[in-house]
């Protein structure tokens, strides 16, 4: 919402420095994203055209003799002679003239130049040039009683104002308008705030011999107000209005359309106009739509309509506009129009929204409708229409006498029970009633009683331009905001416990630092995959979430795993010559939702991906993390897991459960994706892992024994479909107590071996806590692991 | 060597000398011979002790007459004296030697060795974050977690944001597909379904307030996501910090002390906080929470567009519906809540000018942190 300091000033006597202007406007909530003093630009001046003349050597540029007191040119009579691309001039009009030395808004220095030959002595300005219009085509035609010489900013009345540039947040629809920013403003600077009385002169018959309203849906309009104007010339609007609603980002296209848009920018009061030669009867009406009709709006775009989207009818229930949103061509204003029907209407603000998005047309009328209207500025936003154009038609116009005032449901005033209690008790700052009046009233807020017990409740009224303000708590923001949020105090709260993180929460930083110490590193990969990034990862049968609206179909999936994701990151660096990497990510894959539940399932996992890694790479960070976390994991080979090595990949098992994968990716999976090394992968579900987790903190101490120890070697020729897990399981199993620790200290397949076994070594370490092992006990030992290897896996000692 | 028993005579004792002498000259001579730690170990024996040659003269130095004892015996220890030093000092000397030598065959370039592994590197969301919840736990909050999809009344209805609200719009929603199970939300615009991915993490508020009777100091942050394109500035999946207190007694002056205390304490003494009012559907009074600029520490800069003051996230007081939406009476109890994005922080903080750049798993980027 962009402001002009000298349009604020019109409601209020607000003086001051613009920047501690702008800080007054930021901190009552209209925050300003800029502020621009307008520059005097002193060297633009008013001059008169003395003579054209043809350029001897260019057919698109004229020679322009400009008069200006007190120069002397080379333009014929002592004029200054400019060359000018434009030919809208003529003998006699008034232009702005940017004069040699002057910077222009754009940064464009004026120099005394030549073109073709020809001297030019300044610029003839366009509105454009000088950000004042939306006109490049053509010189600014000035009006006659400027002043000639005299500075074009101070003719415009422009001269050192300030344009403010706010951020209006949507529970301020008054502040959608020069009033209600001028409103804030002045009850901040302590200065009275008034909307002048428009002066209409109503020569015209009276309203209701040619114009009528009906409302058919009482809850879609509130207040339907008509007023009608005759004699009316549509020409251009004048420049100071011109430059007003340009700088104020509309484009001024004639006196109607250019003073309706005045009135909303200035009141917050969108308005629509009608040629009432157009209009059989003068009649409006409105209604909701039943849908399956259509109308063709202002833009020349053919829009449908659907149950419930609010319409303007005309006598014969033919669409002349969408209610609040846009009106229809075939009422428009035209050059030709003379008589013009002005509605000015109350809309509901859901169904405008409803309706503004769905046709994506949101304006600058929906936009305010949606926020909410003043009901009650209707009969004054008419009137200060009127005397608009009356003021900007040469010779007046004819204003019909009287408006139609048509009404459905309006909001109830809200009554807003205040308790400075209840204030003090938010604000942390003692307001008496007294005080918190005094900060609402000059916002329009009414305080019952006027005058009374400090301590005692308000009754406030809260004014029809406030629709957001319904409860006390919304009262209190307003008296907080007047107060001034800097000025409230600060005072930190402790909560009664401790902080702390849960115990999963430090557990999960843990294992990323596990991750670290060996190496990996963190990736976050898009969770959102393409339809095709499943089979392509060598997953299948996983029927994943989907979105509804994605924003491209690459991005349409929800990841039921963190394999494509880290692929993709996997595959990015090796495209970047880093082809060995280790990336690993903690992250939610999701799936379809479990019977009776609303939300998808979604399950926190670990993934690591390492190019160029092995399956014994991938083992041994899952052994780091074992390790780590003291689980009693396991692995069990297996052949047919989703996009894995078909011989090289393994199922984490923890307490009897799978709990994931480890191993190699599918080389063919590796080769889609631009992965020519093998490539490492672990995941695993994070919430069992961490849920079997134990960290040393958690530890009771295991004494260390201080009787010798003495170490077994043994090798047996074992069949490759068993384990060497389930052979190191039973060793444990059998060694009982003494048996300290078993190592996989060699793996020997070969000429030796019979074919589809491998030697397996073991070295056992015997220890006992009370004692030192006799041989004769270790020799025990180590019979009872021989045995029990051999009789549980078809596997002989060596 | 003379049998001797009682009383030698003195040829007897010439011999025994000469012996002594004799197995000192062959010592020292074997000592010299040596010519490795090895070899002078192997001629020890030889040297010392009762194999050694002048082992039995030690043994028959109990046969002779105490006044013949004395002479010999003093030879003999002079003898066995220098044979021990002269040990020691060859055998000083070879251990010099191979010493010299191992360090000859052990030399390294050290600059040589090739690399080995390195260490990883956490996410610089996830170091910002951890950082931002140590901040908070050190005031007294816990972490809260939840659901990354969530149903429509979580994310908006709760939070004061009934269906067509206007102010939905600030947030541009990624709604799921669940097939026949989705539901429409007014079957008209056919984009609204009942689940959708969380736009911010209040949900997690409301769960939080479901469960847990006040007082509650907690904060939620994480994952969240907007349909919104990806550029320098946006992610469609990016990370938020939202906290929330409520608690007797809570007031608009906790909340900004609050903030002023985790400003202070996360970006150092010389940044403070302002709160400025702003809207948001879920807490009355609002506001906006800006922090002195980081760049020129309120100077002025480009970065804060010269005002000294860069806009960090919203905050505000819980709103009354929203308390009474979570089954909490709002005369008893109020309080704040607070967001802020993760990832600008993490930008902020290490100069990163495109958002995307944080995304792209390049190893290049992720080692630097």
């Amino acid at each position: 919402m962009k402001v002009l300091l000298s349009w604020l000033r019109e409601f209020a006597p607000i003086e001051g420095d613009p920047a501690e202007l702008a800080d007054h406007l930021s901190d009552l909530g209209m925050a300003v994203e800029e502020m621009r003093v307008l520059p005097p630009l002193d060297g633009v001046v008013v001059a008169r055209v003395a003579g054209l003349r043809p350029h001897p050597e260019a057919d698109r540029i004229q020679l322009v003799d400009v008069e200006l007191p007190g120069a002397s040119g080379e333009g014929t009579r002592g004029a200054l002679q400019v060359c000018c691309g434009a030919f809208n001039m003529s003998v006699g009009d008034l232009v702005p003239l940017a004069t040699v030395g002057t910077t222009m808004p754009g940064g464009l220095e004026i120099g005394e130049r030549r073109l073709r030959g020809q001297l030019s002595q300044g610029m003839c300005c366009s509105a454009a040039e000088l950000e004042l219009g939306a006109d490049a085509d053509g010189i600014m035609i000035l009006p006659s009683d400027f002043e000639l010489g005299a500075s074009l900013m101070s003719q415009l009345g422009l001269d050192g104002d300030v344009l403010y540039d706010l951020e209006v947040n949507p529970n301020r629809p008054d502040a959608m308008s020069v009033a209600g920013v001028a409103r804030d403003l002045a009850a901040r600077l302590g200065v009275p705030f008034r909307i002048p009385e428009p002066a209409v002169d109503e020569t015209g018959a009276d309203v209701s011999t040619v114009a009528s309203v009906k409302i058919v849906d009482s809850d879609l309009c509130g207040r339907f107000g008509v007023r009608v104007i005759g004699g009316v010339s549509i020409g251009s609007s004048p420049l100071w209005m011109q430059a007003r609603l340009t700088l104020c980002g509309m484009r001024p296209i004639n006196s109607v359309v250019d003073i309706s848009n005045y009135v909303m920018l200035e009141l917050g009061t969108p308005n629509h106009t009608y040629d009432l030669a157009l209009v059989p009867g003068g009649h409006l009406g409105t209604r909701r739509s039943a849908g399956g009709e259509s109308v063709v709006t202002l833009d020349g775009a053919e829009r449908e309509l659907l149950r419930g989207d609010g319409v303007i009818v005309d006598r014969d229930d033919r669409l002349i506009g969408i209610a609040g949103v846009m009106g229809a061509a075939n009422t428009e204003i035209s050059d030709g129009t003379t008589d013009v029907l002005l509605e000015l209407a109350w809309w509901d603000r859901l169904s405008i929204t409803r309706t503004s998005q769905r046709l994506g047309l949101r304006s600058e009328a929906s936009m305010r409708f949606e926020r909410g209207t003043d009901h009650e500025l209707v009969p004054i936003a008419l009137d200060r229409f009127c005397e608009l154009l009356n003021r900007v038609t040469p010779g007046g116009v004819s204003v019909c006498r009287g408006r139609l005032d048509g009404r459905g449901e309006l909001p109830e005033s809200t009554h807003v029970r205040v308790r400075p209690a209840r204030m003090s008790h938010l604000l942390s700052q003692s307001f008496t009633a007294s005080q918190v009046r005094a900060l609402l009233e000059p916002i329009g807020f009414a305080c019952e009683p006027a005058a009374g017990d400090l301590t005692a409740a308000l009754e406030v009224t809260v004014p029809s331009f406030r629709p957001d303000v319904v409860t006390e708590t919304d009262v209190a923001e307003e008296v907080a905001r007047h107060y001034g949020y800097g000025k409230l105090g600060r005072t930190v709260p402790r909560s009664p416990e401790p902080g702390r993180l849960t115990p999963t929460q430090r557990l999960r930083r843990e294992l990323r630092r596990v991750l670290v110490g060996a190496g990996s590193s963190e990736a976050m990969p898009n969770p959102f995959l393409a339809p095709d990034a499943l089979r392509r990862a060598g997953i299948e049968g996983t029927e994943p979430v989907r979105l509804l609206n994605p924003l491209a179909t690459e991005e349409s999936v929800l990841r039921p795993s963190l394999l494509p994701g880290l692929l993709t990151a996997a595959a990015y660096n090796t495209s970047h010559r880093n082809d060995t990497v280790s990336l690993f990510e903690i992250g939610v894959v999701f799936g379809q939702p479990a019977p009776d539940e609303p939300l998808p399932t979604e399950t926190e996992r670990l993934g690591v991906i390492w190019s160029g890694g092995e399956a014994a790479d991938a083992v041994h960070l899952w052994d780091l993390i074992v390790s780590a976390f003291g689980l009693d994991a396991a692995l069990t080979n297996a052949g047919d897991l989703d996009g894995m090595h078909p011989v090289r990949a393994a199922q984490v098992m923890l307490g009897g459960h799978a709990v994931g994968v480890v191993g190699e990716i599918d080389p063919v999976v590796c080769e889609r994706h631009g992965l020519a090394q093998r490539c490492a992968w672990l995941q695993v579900d994070v919430e069992p892992l961490l849920a079997a987790a134990s960290t040393a903190a958690d530890r009771p101490y295991q004494l260390v024994s201080t009787y010798p120890s003495s170490d077994i070697d043994l090798a047996f020729a074992v069949p490759d479909d068993v384990q060497a897990s389930q052979v190191r399981d039973t060793l444990v199993a059998a060694g009982g107590d003494e048996l300290r620790s078993v190592e996989l200290f060699d793996v020997y397949r070969g000429d030796q071996m019979t074919s589809g076994t491998r030697s397996l070594a073991y070295r056992l370490r015997l220890q006992a806590d009370d004692r030192t092992l006799t041989d004769a006990q270790a020799a025990e030992i180590r019979q009872r692991c021989i045995d029990a290897v051999e009789s549980t896996h078809d596997a002989q000692l060596r | 060597m003379p049998a001797v028993n009682g009383p030698a005579t003195d040829a007897d004792l010439d011999t025994l000398l000469a012996d002594i002498d004799a197995a000192r000259s062959q010592g020292l001579a074997a000592i010299a011979a040596a010519l490795s730690t090895d070899e002078l170990a192997q001629v020890e024996s030889g040297l010392f002790g009762r194999k050694s040659a002048l082992g039995p003269i030690k043994q028959a130095l109990g046969s002779l007459a105490p006044d013949q004892r004395a002479g010999v015996g003093r030879a003999l220890n002079e003898a066995q004296q220098e044979l021990r030093t002269a040990h020691a000092q060859a055998s000083d000397e070879l251990a010099a030697v191979a010493r010299r030598e191992q360090l000859q065959r052990e030399w390294l370039d050290l600059t040589e060795t090739p690399p080995g592994p390195e260490r990883g590197h956490l996410h610089l969301v996830t170091q910002t974050t951890e950082r931002l919840e140590d901040v908070f736990v050190g005031m007294g909050f816990t972490v809260s977690e939840g659901p990354q999809a969530e149903t429509d009344w979580y994310n908006f209805e709760a939070l004061n944001l009934p269906a067509a609200h206007p102010a939905r719009s600030m947030w541009d929603t990624l709604y799921l597909d669940l097939g026949e199970r989705t539901e429409l939300g007014d079957g008209e615009g056919g984009e609204a379904s009942n689940v959708l991915l969380r736009t911010h993490t209040s949900p997690v508020q409301i769960r939080v307030m479901e469960v847990q009777p006040p007082p509650i100091y907690t904060i939620c942050p994480g994952r969240v996501f907007r349909r919104d394109t990806a550029d320098a500035s946006h992610m469609p999946v990016f990370h938020q910090l939202e906290g929330l207190v409520v608690d007797r007694g809570i007031s608009f002056a906790d909340l900004a002390g609050t903030l002023e205390e985790f400003t202070s304490a996360y970006f150092g003494r010389s940044i403070s906080s302002r709160l400025r009012p702003s809207y948001f559907p879920f807490t009355e009074p609002s506001a906006e929470f800006d922090i002195t600029c980081v760049i020129c520490e309120g100077a002025g800069c480009q970065t804060c567009q010269r005002t000294g003051w860069i806009e960090l996230g919203g905050c505000g007081m819980v709103h009354p519906n929203v308390l009474t939406n979570c089954g909490i009476d709002f005369e008893e109890w109020t309080g704040f809540a607070f967001g802020f994005g993760i990832d600008r922080l993490a930008l902020m903080r290490h100069g990163i000018d495109d958002l995307r750049d944080m995304y792209s798993n390049d190893i290049r980027f992720l080692s630097q942190f």
